[in-house]
C-alpha cells in the first residue's frame, strides 16, 4: 500500500470515529465556527469538532507542526479534504487568521510571534480582525491616518478604522498604522493588539441588508507593548499588499454565495410555457448571466490546470476578483427580479424563507464590488500591471 | 491557453510563424483589393495543406495527421489573427468532419485524401435563409429506385464559388439526408455573393441533380446523426478562429493606446479608456476558456460538449463583436478610414458571428439545454 493510500485509510478511520454525527449536516451562515473566546456555538459538538481537529493541526492541516499544523504535504491536505467531504464533515473552522493573517505572520513575522500567535489562530482560541480602512482611506488605502507613535517603551495608537469585519466578536486586530507623515506608503507600520486593551471600541454598522457584519472602530490612546510591531517599522505596506493578495484570493475562492439557483426561482415564480420560461426577456439575460457564470468556472479551472503545470497565471487571476463580484451581483439581481413582489419582501409571512434570504443576499453582494478592493481598482491595476497601459 | 503538448506546441509555433511572415493582414487585403475570386488562392491553400494543415482531424489511413480539434483549433486561431483567407474552416474544418463522422469508404478514399492533400474544396451546404436554421430543410431529394433528384436552394455556402464538392442536406422520406455531391454534377449552379469580409460565399442551387444511395453520408434519413456533431466542430472551431482575429484586434487597440498622443498625454492614461480595455481583456481571458473546453470536450466525446460549443460559439460573437466596436471607437478617425485594419477586423467579425448561429441562437440552445 503506498503511503498516500495508508494515510488516507487513517484519516478516514479517525473521522469516522471523531466527527460527531451533528457536525455531518449541511451548515447554515449563522453555524459557521468563528472559534475566539467567546465562541458559543448553538450545537456544542461544533467546539468539540474544532478542538478535535486542532488537537489533530487539521484546522490549518498544510501549516508546520511548531505553529499548530499538520505539516501535511499538498497531496495529503488533498486527501483530507476529500475524506471530510466523504462524510459531509463541516469545516471546524473558519477565521481571518487562517485566510489571511497567519500566511503573512508566517512570511514577515519573527519566530516570537509565530511561536505564540500562530498555534493560537489554529486552535481558534483567538479570532482576528481586519484594520484597514478608514474613513478617509478606502480605496486609497495607503492614505490612512490612524497615528503610531513610539513612546520609548511601547507604541500609543490614536485613529478610527472602518468596515472592520466582526470587529465587536474579535479577540486581536492586524492593523495598519501610520509610524511616518512625510511618507505615503513608506510610512506605514504593520501591528497587532488585542481588541480589549483601554481605548478600542468597536460599534457595529448597520447595512443595508438589516446585518452588521462591520463596525467602525476607535483607538483612543491605546498603549502596545513594542514587539507587537510585524515586520519594520514603515516597511509595513508590503505586508499590508501580501495581506490584500490573500484576501481577494479569498474572496474569490467564495464565489458564488450559494442559495437557491436563480433558474428555480424563474421556473416557481415566472413558470414555463412550451417548456422555456415564459419571460422571453427574462430568459435571454438570464442566459446571458449563466452563460457567463460557466465561462468564468472554466476560467478558473483553466489558471488552476495551467498553473499546476507551471505557467504564469498573474493574469488570470487578476481578472477573477472582478468578475466574481460582476457576476454575483447580476445573479443576485436577476434572482429577486425572477420573483416579482416575491423578491422584495423583508420579513415575516407571506414569503418564502429562500425568497427573504435572496432579498438580504442581493443587498449584501453589493458590497462585492467594493470589499476587497473596488471593481475599479482592480480594472487599474490590471490596465497597468497586466495590459502594461501608461500612468 | 492550455497546457500542450509537444506537437502541439510545434504546429502552434509554426501556424504562428507561418501566418505572421507569409500571411499578414496585408496580404488579405492585397486578396480584397485585387478581388481575387472566391477569396483566397489556391496555391496558398495547396502550401497550408503541405504543412499538414488540411488533414488534422483526418486519420493517417486517408493521408491525413490524426490529430484533433483542439490542435486545428491552435491553427485557426493563429490564421485568425491575420484574417488569413483559406479553407481551413469550408474544408479542414467542415467539409473533412462530416466525411470522417459518417462518410463511406469510398467518399474517405476519393475525397479525404484529396482535402489532405490540398487539392479539394469541400464545403458545407446547410442553410436556406439569412438564418441559421439548420433543422428548416425544403431542399429535398426525392427517392427513384436505386437513386435521387435533389432539388433546392442552398445560402451563404462558405467557399461555396471553389468548392469541388458540397456536403448537402436534403429532405428525405422519414427525415433528412446528407448528401455528397460534386460541384460538377449536372444541375448544380453557383452565384457568388460579395461580402462585406470580402471571403468566399455562394448561393448554391440544386436542379434535380441525380444522385445514388452511395452518396449518402451517413444513414438514409438520420443525417442529422452526422450534421448536428459536423456542425458542433464547425462552431467551435470557428470560435477559436474569431479568438485569433479578437485577440489580434485587441492588442492593435491596446498598442494604439500606448502611442497616440492627445492633450499632451498618451491616450492610454485615461481611466475611462483603460477601465474598457480592462473589460475587454476579462471577456477575451473568458471566450479563450470556452472555446479551449468546447474543442477539449469535442476530443474526449464528451456528453456536454453541444453546451460548451454553444458557451463559445455564443461568448466570441459577443466578445469579438465588442472588441472590433472599441477598436474602431478608440482609434477615432483613422479607425474609419479604409487604410486602417480596424475596419477588415470588424467586418470579418459580424460575418463570422452570423455563421453557424449568432449568440442569440447559440443562447437559446444553452437555456434550452440547461432546463429553461
Amino acid at each position: 500500500m503506498t503511503d498516500i493510500q495508508t494515510f488516507r485509510n487513517e484519516t478516514r478511520a479517525w473521522l469516522d470515529a471523531n466527527c460527531p454525527v451533528s457536525m455531518r449536516t449541511p451548515m447554515a451562515e449563522e453555524d459557521r465556527p468563528w472559534g475566539g473566546r467567546n465562541f458559543k456555538p448553538a450545537d456544542p459538538n461544533a467546539k468539540v469538532w474544532m478542538d478535535r481537529m486542532a488537537a489533530k493541526g487539521w484546522t490549518v492541516p498544510t501549516w508546520p507542526k511548531e505553529y499548530g499544523g499538520a505539516g501535511l504535504a499538498p497531496e495529503e491536505a488533498k486527501v483530507l479534504q476529500q475524506e471530510m467531504d466523504r462524510i459531509n464533515a463541516r469545516i471546524p473552522l473558519v477565521s481571518f487568521g487562517i485566510w489571511m493573517f497567519g500566511p503573512v505572520l508566517m512570511e514577515f513575522g519573527n519566530e516570537e510571534q509565530k511561536r505564540k500567535l500562530l498555534p493560537e489562530i489554529a486552535r481558534g482560541e483567538i479570532r482576528w480582525c481586519q484594520g484597514y480602512s478608514e474613513p478617509g482611506a478606502g480605496s486609497d488605502l495607503a492614505g490612512l491616518q490612524t497615528r503610531c507613535e513610539d513612546k520609548g517603551d511601547h507604541y500609543l495608537i490614536n485613529g478610527q478604522k472602518v468596515w472592520t469585519s466582526y470587529a465587536d466578536h474579535a479577540d486581536w486586530i492586524f492593523c495598519l498604522v501610520r509610524t511616518d507623515t512625510s511618507k505615503k506608503q513608506g510610512g506605514i507600520s504593520f501591528v497587532v493588539f488585542d481588541m480589549k486593551t483601554p481605548g478600542v471600541e468597536a460599534r457595529p454598522i448597520k447595512l443595508i441588508s438589516g446585518s452588521s457584519p462591520f463596525c467602525e472602530t476607535f483607538f483612543t490612546d491605546v498603549k502596545i507593548p513594542k514587539n507587537q510591531l510585524i515586520g519594520q517599522v514603515n516597511a509595513g505596506w508590503e505586508i499590508a499588499k501580501r495581506l490584500l493578495q490573500y484576501e481577494r484570493k479569498n474572496i474569490s475562492a467564495g464565489g458564488f454565495g450559494g442559495g437557491t439557483e436563480v433558474q428555480d426561482f424563474a421556473r416557481r415564480y415566472i413558470g414555463l410555457k412550451d417548456g422555456i420560461l415564459a419571460d422571453a426577456d427574462f430568459r435571454t439575460r438570464l442566459a446571458i448571466h449563466k452563460m457567463e457564470a460557466h465561462a468564468f468556472e472554466l476560467t478558473v479551472k483553466r489558471s488552476s490546470e495551467e498553473a499546476r503545470s507551471g505557467k504564469d497565471v498573474g493574469a488570470t487571476t487578476s481578472i477573477v476578483k472582478y468578475a466574481v463580484a460582476k457576476m454575483n451581483q447580476e445573479r443576485r439581481e436577476l434572482g429577486i427580479e425572477a420573483m416579482g413582489m416575491g423578491g422584495v419582501g423583508w420579513d415575516g409571512p407571506g414569503f418564502e424563507e429562500d425568497a427573504l434570504g435572496e432579498t438580504r443576499q442581493w443587498l449584501r453582494a453589493k458590497g462585492n464590488s467594493i470589499e476587497g478592493g473596488t471593481s475599479e481598482i482592480n480594472l487599474n491595476v490590471l490596465s497597468k500591471r497586466v495590459l502594461n497601459l501608461p500612468e | 491557453m492550455a497546457v500542450l503538448t509537444e506537437e502541439q506546441t510545434m504546429l502552434r509555433d509554426a501556424a504562428r510563424s507561418w501566418s505572421q511572415e507569409s500571411s499578414p493582414v496585408t496580404v488579405f487585403r492585397k486578396l480584397r483589393d485585387d478581388k481575387v475570386p472566391g477569396g483566397f488562392k489556391r496555391e496558398t491553400w495547396k502550401e497550408m495543406a503541405d504543412m499538414g494543415w488540411a488533414g488534422i482531424v483526418i486519420p493517417e489511413a486517408y493521408g491525413g495527421v490524426g490529430m484533433g480539434y483542439q490542435t486545428l483549433g491552435l491553427v485557426l486561431e493563429e490564421t485568425g489573427r491575420t484574417l488569413t483567407a483559406s479553407a481551413l474552416v469550408s474544408t479542414a474544418l467542415c467539409a473533412a468532419t462530416a466525411l470522417v463522422l459518417g462518410g463511406t469508404e469510398q467518399q474517405k478514399q476519393t475525397w479525404l485524401t484529396k482535402i489532405a492533400s490540398g487539392d479539394a474544396i469541400g464545403t458545407l451546404a446547410i442553410d436556406e435563409s439569412h438564418h441559421h436554421e439548420p433543422l428548416h430543410v425544403k431542399t429535398e431529394a426525392k427517392r427513384a429506385g436505386d437513386s435521387f433528384k435533389l432539388s433546392g436552394n442552398k445560402r451563404f455556402v462558405l467557399d461555396g464559388g471553389l468548392a469541388d464538392f458540397f456536403v448537402v442536406s436534403a429532405k428525405t422520406g422519414n427525415g433528412i439526408s446528407l448528401f455528397l455531391v460534386p460541384a460538377n454534377a449536372t444541375g448544380v449552379s453557383k452565384q457568388s455573393l460579395s461580402m462585406a469580409d470580402s471571403r468566399g460565399m455562394a448561393d448554391v442551387s440544386f436542379d434535380n441533380v441525380t444522385l445514388t444511395t452511395a452518396d449518402v453520408i451517413g444513414q438514409l434519413d438520420q443525417g442529422l446523426k452526422v450534421l448536428e456533431p459536423t456542425l458542433d466542430r464547425a462552431r467551435a472551431g470557428l470560435a477559436a478562429e474569431m479568438l485569433g482575429s479578437a485577440v489580434q484586434a485587441f492588442e492593435t487597440t491596446l498598442e494604439y493606446l500606448k502611442v497616440r498622443t492627445q492633450f499632451g498625454k498618451l491616450i492610454g492614461t485615461f481611466q475611462a479608456l483603460q477601465h474598457r480595455a480592462g473589460k475587454m481583456f476579462v471577456d477575451l481571458e473568458l471566450g479563450r476558456s470556452c472555446v479551449e473546453a468546447a474543442l477539449k470536450a469535442i476530443d474526449e466525446n464528451a456528453a456536454d460538449a453541444p453546451v460548451l460549443v454553444s458557451l463559445a460559439k455564443a461568448r466570441m460573437s459577443d466578445t469579438f463583436h465588442l472588441v472590433t466596436n472599441e477598436m474602431v471607437q478608440m482609434h477615432g478617425g483613422i479607425g474609419m478610414t479604409d487604410v486602417h485594419d480596424a475596419g477588415l477586423y470588424i467586418k470579418r467579425a459580424r460575418v463570422t458571428e452570423a455563421t453557424f448561429g449568432s449568440a442569440g441562437y447559440h443562447r437559446d440552445r444553452y437555456a434550452r439545454a440547461m432546463g429553461f
